[in-house]
């Protein structure tokens, strides 16, 4: 029985991403810590899978169906961003300030 | 039901098509005069005929307990609040349907002549058949809300058509007082509305009145409410005491719209309904009493102030108020078809009498508009010795005077002294009743003279006008006169419908309105006269119009009076008479300018733009704009910030979880 | 202890310990490859868990394409130095980790009340049904029966982000 390892290893991985997008300033490497929090997030839903029926599988499947494509869009962005004012520091992009 | 009279949809129908024909007219083709007279007659005439066959209909098969209500659609079905859009045909709607088409046809035929010139021409006839329409919905409208939307729908028309030349501020003016002084009235209506629905848990007209008798104790309260709150209705829509003053004021608009509006058919709405809701007014015999009372003195009252006016139009407006006090006179001592009765009589020869001054004033307007002087066309002392000049106006508006002052074989004698009559039979039964009547038989002497004091400052004497201005009189073009002649003729003949139970062939419009009354006999005394005493009471009335009209033409000088322009101010009582008994100064002093000093001082000052502008719009301006300047603190643009208070919430949502 | 059990641990270790040192390098490129560690370490444990189709999309997926993905565009923006204004503070790299901390510690309270009566779905164990119909059958019949236009809206959405990379990527259309 692998269950519980499995979630206390997926919450230890998605909070180390949640440090990660918090002290991070690179855009790039934010970026990096949230496909970490969605692994970890799937290593969940593959443990209760385990347990509870194929379907954890597919939403898995799905996870990263969705992960592909946002990383192609988000990628995009980045590089958008950094011809625009050439760098990818978080704290400069305030062009939303109120 | 026969099938004629699943005709009467028609009736109404045609006259709003008038309207919306004439109403897009008078946006597209404002010069289309031909054409707007041919549709706005043209419908109306059709109705008349319509209306006709369905009286036919009704003659022939008369309704006897239900009468026929045609539902065309289910208005308003909420819960036990079920309203059908529903006409009622029964003898009462009859009569009222032929009235209002009868002389709404004879009145638009002459508003072609009199609004010939006006550039107005096509708004003016789509305001008038919308009239008619509304009207239409008034009497034949099968429950009181149905009647309601007539209602207020003949109050919008009288408003439009009072303020009809609304450049002019003092008419505007005129119609939002008449507009005004009908919602008070209104108010009174729907009131009874409420309660009539708690009582009954119906509005519709065959139920209420048949339920009513089991419903309610005779005399009780609930009732005497209900009646009462009715009646403030018809004070307000007939221009009864407290209620009065708009209907003089409304002498503004066009003269054919005061014939027809307020004098002929709108204003009589309040008799209406006191005679269809007879089962209720039967029942509460204090609310009767007070709808007597209350028509007795207006008629007295108004009659005094009648005997000083000099506008034409005035004397007709007051007569008009005089006459309605007369009709509420009738309807409350339970008398229901001499109400009808003196109803359709005097909707003959007022027509005839307004329509009349209709062509004096014309005739004056146009003599003056010739010779370019600005005096008032309808002003009595410019007047004088117009008999020379307008020989068929002269001769019809005698007609209508003897009708109105009651001279005998004339329409009038037969309907007011039937009143009259009724009036003085429950006096067996109280003693007051003896007071209206000696009160309603002194207006009826009035009447006679200030009638007959129109007559002769109008026709009578020398002319008065101006030398200049006497070349340019003339008779009124045929399409004006043409319809003088229906009315005269019909303000003569018109007394054969109801004759004195003394006559020959009496009562028939009164045995013809019995399915209709017959629910409020069993409330009523039987009203019997002994065969001399109304021998007696006819040959009184005769006395009291010929003293009226005797004592007018032996004491007014018509050769004596000046011309408006050079006329002494008059003073005492006269002036009292004149203006008015100062009513309108004491209504507005104290219920106007208090409310006035109330709306400015407080409403305006303190709560407007203390309350609602400064605490209420610009206060939560200002607090909106306070938090939102803290939200955009927030706001920093850095999206690590957001990260990290997004992290923080959703800690907190967390723990919020977890609980 | 079973010889799973052991590799499971070791494969924990590994993906631990890559994805804190994934946030500390202040490499971009040394942050990506070890997360590609990491990913390869969840691969492992997904084998564990009896998801071997997904295993092999996650090596292919995710440390192959998308990490890839990344590793290319470090390079194109020239972004691979390490910068010292990368990190927050000291200050503030202590308090995002007690909000980890406290994030991770109410997480586990979660997972101690494992899922509710009511989420029970398949009556038949993954194994057997991996046994039954192969680890790709088994998802391929969910995935074309049960999840048929959910998988159908996910290659529209592939294409939009495809056609939406391309016009944000692109200096001139």
């Amino acid at each position: 029985m692998l269950l519980g390892p499995s979630l206390t290893v997926s919450l230890i991985l998605f909070s180390i991403g949640v440090a990660g997008v918090l002290i991070r300033r690179n855009a790039i490497i934010v970026f990096m810590c949230i496909e970490l929090m969605l692994n970890a997030v799937n290593l969940s839903f593959i443990a209760l899978a385990q347990q509870l029926g194929r379907e954890g599988q597919v939403i898995v499947f799905f996870v990263m169906a969705v992960a592909a494509a946002e990383a192609t869009v988000g990628l995009a962005i980045m590089i958008a961003i950094y011809r625009h004012k050439n760098s990818l520091n978080v704290t400069e992009l305030n062009l939303l300030r109120g | 039901m026969p099938a004629s009279v699943g005709w009467v949809w028609l009736v109404i129908v045609l006259p709003f098509l008038g309207f919306l024909v004439n109403g897009t007219l008078s946006f597209v083709r404002p010069d289309a005069k031909r054409v707007v007279s041919a549709v706005g007659v043209g419908v109306l005439a059709l109705s008349f005929v319509v209306a006709l066959v369905v009286t036919g209909g009704v003659v022939a098969h008369p309704p006897h307990g239900h009468p026929y209500v045609l539902t065309l659609w289910s208005w308003m079905p909420a819960g036990s609040l079920q309203i059908d859009a529903a006409l009622q045909v029964d003898q009462l709607s009859t009569v009222m349907m032929l009235v209002v088409t009868g002389i709404s046809t004879l009145i638009h035929i002459f508003s072609i002549g009199y609004m010939r010139e006006d550039p107005g021409y096509p708004r003016y006839f789509a305001y008038l058949n919308l009239f008619v329409f509304f009207m239409l919905i008034l009497v034949l409208g099968a429950s009181f809300p149905v009647m309601f939307v007539g209602w207020e729908g003949v109050g919008l028309c009288s408003y439009l058509l009072i303020g009809f030349w609304y450049e002019n501020k003092p008419f505007a003016d005129a119609g939002k007082k008449a507009f005004i002084m009908n919602r008070i009235g209104d108010f009174g209506f729907l009131v009874a509305m409420f309660m009539i629905f708690h009582a009954t848990g119906s509005l519709s007209f065959v139920t209420v009145f048949e339920e009513a008798p089991q419903l309610f104790a005779v005399g009780g309260t609930t009732i005497t409410l209900i009646t009462l709150a009715l009646f403030m209705g018809c004070t307000g829509k007939s221009a009864q005491i407290p209620l009065f003053t708009w209907l003089p004021d409304a002498m503004a608009g066009p003269t054919p719209v005061s014939a027809l509006i307020h004098a002929a058919t709108m204003v009589t709405a309040g008799v209406y309904l006191v005679a269809r809701a007879n089962v209720l007014f039967a029942m509460a015999p204090v609310s009767s009493l007070v709808v007597a009372a209350t028509g007795a003195a207006t008629a007295l009252f108004a009659a005094t102030i009648a005997v000083k006016q000099w506008d034409i139009k005035k004397v007709l407006a007051y007569s008009t108020i005089s006459q309605l006090g007369y009709m509420f006179m009738g309807v409350g001592v339970g008398a229901y078809a001499a109400g009808i009765f003196h109803l359709t009589t005097h909707a003959f020869f007022k027509a005839l009498l307004f329509l009349g001054s209709g062509s004096v004033i014309h005739a004056l307007h146009h003599a003056f508009h010739a010779t370019h002087r600005h005096d008032d066309a309808q002003d009595m002392r410019n007047m004088g010795g117009l008999r020379r000049y307008m020989p068929w106006t002269a001769a019809l508006m005698w007609i209508a005077t003897l009708a109105i002052a009651g001279v005998p074989g004339f329409s009038g004698f037969f309907s007011k002294d039937e009143i009259l009559a009724m009036t003085f039979a429950r006096g067996q039964e109280a003693g007051v009743f003896y007071v209206l009547w000696i009160v309603g038989a002194v207006a009826a002497l009035l009447t006679a003279f200030y009638m007959t004091r129109m007559m002769l400052y109008t026709f009578h004497g020398p002319t008065r006008t101006g030398e200049e201005e006497e070349r340019h009189l003339h008779e009124a073009p045929w399409v004006m006169t043409g319809p003088l002649l229906f009315l005269g003729i019909g303000s003569v003949v018109a007394g054969v419908l109801n004759l004195p139970a003394v006559l020959p062939g009496s009562g028939w419009l009164h045995h013809f309105l019995e399915p209709v009354t017959e629910g409020s006999t069993a409330y009523l005394p039987e009203f019997h006269l002994a065969s001399a005493t109304e021998w007696a009471l006819l040959g009184l009335a005769t006395l009291i119009a010929a003293a009226g009209i005797l004592g007018a033409w032996n004491f007014l000088k018509p050769a004596l009076l000046q011309p408006a322009s050079l006329a002494t101010p008059e003073s005492g009582l006269q002036r009292i008479l004149l203006r008015k008994w100062y009513v309108d100064e004491i209504y507005d002093a104290l219920v106007i300018r208090p409310i006035m000093w109330l709306s400015e001082r407080t409403f305006w000052k303190v709560v407007d733009v203390g309350v609602i502008d400064g605490v209420l719009v610009n206060g939560s301006a200002k607090t909106a704009r306070a938090v939102g300047w803290i939200g955009s603190r927030l706001q920093s643009g850095r999206v690590a910030t957001y990260v990290f208070f997004f992290v923080l919430g959703s800690i907190l949502v967390l723990r919020a979880l977890l609980r | 202890m079973t010889h799973v059990e052991i590799v499971f641990w070791i494969t924990a270790v590994v993906a631990i310990a890559s994805a804190f040192l994934c946030i500390t390098r202040r490499s971009p490129v040394a942050s990506a490859l070890w997360l590609v560690s990491t990913m390869f370490a969840l691969a492992v444990m997904f084998l564990l868990l009896d998801a071997h189709f997904i295993a092999a999309m996650q090596v292919l997926v995710y440390a192959g394409a998308i990490m890839v993905l990344f590793l290319f565009v470090i390079m194109l923006l020239n972004v691979g130095r390490a910068s010292s204004s990368d990190m927050v503070g000291w200050v503030g790299r202590l308090v995002m980790a007690a909000i980890a901390v406290v994030l991770a510690a109410e997480l586990w309270v979660l997972s101690r009340a494992g899922p509710s009566a009511d989420v029970r779905l398949g009556a038949e164990s993954v194994s057997q049904l991996a046994a039954e119909q192969g680890a790709v059958g088994m998802i391929g019949e969910s995935l074309f029966r049960v999840f048929l236009v959910p998988f159908e809206i996910t290659s529209v959405l592939l294409l939009a982000a495809i056609v939406g990379a391309v016009v944000l990527a692109k200096r001139r259309l």
